[in-house]
């Protein structure tokens, strides 16, 4: 009896996205579920019901059938009071969920006996990323962020020089470079502004500069935390170190035309770090758009779920509903994250869902199963991110010292090469004293072949290596020469070892060319 | 017949082509000419020496060049190009054996003219090698000993070393390192017995006792050769065929000596000193020590090594088919399992097609990946791939952050990234290709085990890098018929 898993249509006003696609359905009927949906869920994220018939979905006229035929319930949004009520014994509900906030829900959905999968409690590890429904969200928000900044700002974003005249490139600040921050930056540097972007974490650094903007520094000598004790989110920071950031701000402002705040502490509220004083330094025209405005905002004169504008003329944006603002697109991700949190509890793929609470991601995500509540979940097994280790950084060297060192490593090069020609010559004349002179003349000539072979050989292509390899092999069948001059000897032994030393000297020989010409051959110019 | 004066000047003619013939490789146009400035160089030296002065046994030599010629030739027209490391092999442990023979030729010649001229109405008419012996002084003869049990013993090190590596490379014999009890200890034994040996034989007066040190010498030689190689893993072939085509040409030199012949002894230091500098570049592009590799297996690490975290992400040949339709650069890595897998033309009508939707297609190219220095380059070239796509390590190395696509065919520890990251690693310094640093890397590989060293690839963990697991032919060929 395969599961069946539903998808109703979101109760919360303004809420647009919906929790299955038909692209998510088919590859969840892959791993043996069925799959249902409320008639009309998808319509606002551009989804018909058609289209959903289309790819093997049973559309169920309203939300009690699909609350009653549904083994498994995904949603978006955390459960109203009713949709709670509707939750049965053995029933699996997925949906964000914000266990912290909720108490009371959770108390509700252990007392009916179902479990709840919370997305917004999938660890961050790597093997969970492609379930990080909070990782997809904050990527639209951060996009669509820059698009509303877009909306309200009276300019270009790019530098512009046109017949009528030129004109400067808007400049962009994103505070806080997390997911959010990451995508806004993307999309400013693509739009072509110039954009600075500041993160209280050090290490994020090198992804700001990856993605085009330039990392404001503070100059601020601190034990520099480290993010992965805390899961690669962003930590609180010192009192003093907030007073330079601050100030760092403060002395941006009037420059910049565009800011967009994205910093979050988990499970607090969001830091002011765009004061009123910031605010009235800006010009007019410029926008603010706060992604944080859901906890509070960043800056100081944001109002949650509303566009104001400052005296001086600065529009800031505190709407929270981002996601839901591009539905298509975030139902879109958000399915393909459900789908991949099914593929993950469902491992045979035969459409029995096997709730592990030994596996990491699905014991950290699960708030509520078998009439418990399972939040807060223990440590994850394995650590978020890798350790920072310590980096030194290497000294920088004064020129003297570069030079000092040149001469150093100059000296000792000569004195390595001197002991080597002394050492060689002293081995050469030792063997002058006892050799024969015919020897010698033998052994002035083997050693200047040598010499000659180190010359030639270092000029060989690497690529031909092997072609090396082979007419050395086959010239090495020289060694012909030597039976070719003993065979004609009176000892049959002598004979017979010199006829066989013939032939596979020659063996050598003519398969070794053969051979390279083959391969020679086969390079060929494009 | 040609006087003496004539066959040294062929000689000399012949080393200079031989010379032009080694130096016309560094590049792939030149080449082509350069071999031929080898096969006229050899064809002068047997020729003229052939007719020179003093030869005989013609009835057994013309037939025996014949038969050989005709082996050669039907050997090399067959060969498989990925079947190159074998035939190499091959022919390195001729050489070998063709010195021992000569070497032992050579003592039996100098205990048979040494009797001759003890007799007192000798008729003094000796063959070319004879005659030269007949006339050296005492101290000649000593020094022409020496270059005897240099020539032999080297020449049977590497008949047997080569017999090993071929069966090695054939498969025939099991690649992994296997030593006899004792170990190295063994072979140092077998070395110092035949040092004693060679003792014995400079000094002895006795022409049963001489000729018996010296084949006991060459058994022992045929053992270190045997033991030596069997002792090394097939990954760190290439530097033995190196090393074994470096023996060969000092084989040929020390026998050079013997015969007081100056072509060979140019010959020999040529070839020695190509395979000698083969070795050092193999060595350096694993960044180990020529002895260690000798010595066999991986050096002592210095501590635990880092704990690979994260999780091989499987994909199928649909994805990686939309991954290269996206692409506008494509590295692709090949290593030992293409050439196991055959794989080489799959490899080369995927960049066909690629290139005909105008994208950038390049290979990159380890010096060990393979089991023979440049091996990778030749099974591209048969699988006719432009070679100025072909590119070497430090050529390519940086362009990797610019490359959205980057394949990984059947290779393992020349792509491993701990050995930059983890101080600890078997492999740490040895320079790699830095695959990683694309947008996006697929690995063929056959399954999830570990590579021939048994370090654990941390490539395949990363994030960005997607495993396609399977035989690497079967795999792209599914993957040709994906791609639109």
């Amino acid at each position: 009896m395969p599961v069946k898993i539903g998808a109703p249509t979101e109760i919360m006003p303004g809420e647009a996205r919906v929790a299955m696609t038909p692209a998510s359905a088919k590859e969840l009927q892959k791993l043996g579920h069925e799959c249902l949906v409320q008639s009309g869920a998808g319509e606002r994220a551009g989804f018909l019901d058609s289209a959903y018939e289309e790819a093997g979905v049973e559309v169920v006229k309203d939300a009690d059938a699909l609350w009653q035929q549904a083994e498994i319930v995904a949603k978006v949004r955390p459960p109203t009071e009713d949709e709670a009520d509707r939750l049965r014994e053995g029933q699996l509900l997925i949906s964000f969920f914000w266990p912290a906030q909720n108490e009371a829900l959770m108390e509700r959905a252990r007392d009916k006996g179902a479990s709840v999968i919370a997305m917004d409690m999938v660890p961050r590890i790597s093997r969970a990323q492609k379930m990080d429904a909070l990782s997809s969200t904050a990527n639209i928000a951060g996009y669509r962020a820059v698009i509303e900044a877009g909306s309200h700002f009276g300019r270009f974003f790019t530098g512009q020089v046109t017949a009528a005249g030129k004109v400067p490139p808007a400049k962009v600040l994103v505070v806080g470079a997390g997911v959010a921050g990451l995508a806004a930056i993307g999309t400013s540097t693509s739009l072509g502004a110039i954009t600075y972007a500041f993160d209280v974490r050090p290490e994020v650094a090198e992804q700001i500069e990856s993605m085009g903007a330039e990392f404001v520094y503070l100059d601020f000598e601190e034990d520099q935390q480290d993010g992965s004790s805390t899961g690669g989110y962003a930590a609180p920071s010192s009192p003093e170190f907030q007073e330079k950031q601050l100030e760092k701000f403060r002395e941006l402002a009037p420059d910049i035309d565009i800011v967009i705040c994205t910093a979050l502490i988990p499970g607090r509220d969001a830091p002011k770090l765009w004061t009123k004083d910031m605010v009235e330094a800006m010009k007019p025209g410029s926008v603010i758009v706060d992604l944080a405005a859901e906890r509070g905002g960043n800056c100081e004169l944001t109002v949650k779920d509303e566009k104001v504008v400052s005296e001086n003329g600065v529009t800031i944006v505190g709407y929270t509903d981002f996601p839901s603002r591009m539905s298509t697109q975030a139902s879109t991700l958000y399915a393909t994250n459900i789908r991949h949190l099914m593929t993950d509890l469902t491992p045979e793929k035969d459409g029995k869902v096997v709730h592990d609470m030994e596996d990491d991601v699905i014991r950290g995500s699960t708030v509520v199963h078998q009439k418990e509540i399972t939040y807060p979940p223990p440590p994850p097994k394995v650590q978020a991110i890798a350790a920072q280790p310590k980096k030194e950084k290497p000294k920088e060297l004064t020129p003297e010292e570069k030079r000092a060192q040149e001469v150093a490593a100059f000296k000792a090069q000569t004195r390595s090469q001197v002991t080597m020609l002394g050492i060689g010559a002293l081995v050469i004349l030792l063997l002058g004293l006892v050799a024969p002179p015919s020897f010698m003349q033998h052994f002035i000539v083997f050693v200047l072949a040598c010499f000659i072979g180190f010359q030639v050989i270092w000029n060989v292509s690497h690529s031909l290596h092997t072609p090396l390899m082979a007419v050395t092999n086959a010239i090495s069948g020289i060694i012909v020469l030597g039976a070719v001059l003993q065979i004609g000897s009176g000892n049959w032994l002598v004979v017979i070892l010199g006829g066989i030393s013939v032939l596979i000297a020659t063996i050598n020989i003519v398969g070794g060319f053969q051979v390279t010409r083959r391969m020679l051959a086969m390079f060929q110019k494009s | 017949m040609f006087g003496q004066q004539l066959v040294t000047a062929a000689s000399i003619a012949a080393s200079v082509l031989f010379i032009l013939s080694l130096g016309g490789l560094r590049d792939q146009e030149s080449a082509k000419r350069a071999v031929w400035y080898g096969i006229a160089g050899m064809a002068l030296a047997v020729f003229f020496t052939m007719f020179g002065p003093g030869i005989g046994g013609y009835w057994l030599m013309i037939p025996m060049i014949a038969v050989g010629a005709v082996i050669g030739a039907v050997v090399a027209q067959r060969v498989q190009m990925t079947e190159m490391p074998q035939l190499v092999a091959a022919l390195h442990s001729f050489v070998g054996l063709a010195a021992v023979f000569v070497g032992i030729n050579a003592e039996i010649e100098r205990l048979r003219v040494a009797a001759e001229m003890a007799r007192p109405a000798s008729t003094l008419n000796f063959s070319a090698f004879a005659a030269k012996v007949a006339e050296k002084t005492p101290a000649e003869i000593t020094f022409l000993q020496i270059e005897v049990v240099l020539g032999v013993f080297i020449g049977a090190v590497t008949f047997t070393g080569s017999v090993i590596a071929f069966g090695k490379l054939a498969g025939k014999v099991d690649g992994k390192p296997k030593k006899l009890p004792g170990g190295h200890m063994l072979n140092l034994g077998a070395v110092i017995a035949c040092l004693l040996l060679a003792i014995l034989y400079f000094t002895t007066e006795s022409g049963a006792v001489s000729i018996l040190s010296l084949l006991l010498i060459a058994a022992l030689a045929f053992f270190v050769g045997y033991h030596l190689i069997m002792g090394i893993g097939g990954a760190d072939m290439p530097v033995v065929v190196s090393m074994l085509n470096s023996y060969s040409g000092w084989a040929a030199a020390a026998i050079g000596f013997t015969l007081s012949n100056d072509l060979l002894i140019v010959t020999g230091a040529l070839v020695g000193s190509s395979g000698a500098i083969l070795s050092y570049i193999m060595c350096k592009a694993m960044n180990r020590s020529f002895i260690s590799v000798i010595l066999g297996g991986f050096g002592g690490s210095t501590g635990p090594a880092a704990e690979v975290e994260g999780e091989m992400v499987a994909t199928s040949t649909d994805e990686v088919a939309s991954a290269l339709d996206e692409a506008d650069s494509v590295i692709i890595v090949p290593g030992y399992g293409m050439a196991v897998a055959q794989a080489q033309n799959a490899v080369s009508e995927l960049t066909k097609r690629l290139r005909d939707k105008g994208k950038e297609v390049r290979f990159a190219i380890h010096p060990v990946a393979g089991r023979l220095p440049g091996h990778m380059n030749v099974l591209l070239a048969e699988a006719k791939v432009p070679y100025d796509i072909v590119l070497e390590m430090e050529e390519i190395n940086d362009d990797f952050p610019e490359t959205d696509v980057a394949i990984v065919i059947g290779s393992n520890d020349i792509v491993n990234p701990a050995a930059q990251d983890d101080p600890n690693s078997p492999i740490a310094g040895m320079p790699v290709l830095e695959v990683w640093k694309a947008k996006q890397v697929f690995v063929s590989k056959r399954g999830q085990g570990t590579g021939y060293s048994g370090i654990e690839n941390p490539l395949f963990f990363k994030d960005n890098t997607r495993m396609l697991y399977g035989d690497a032919k079967k795999s792209l060929d599914e993957l040709l018929t994906k791609m639109s």
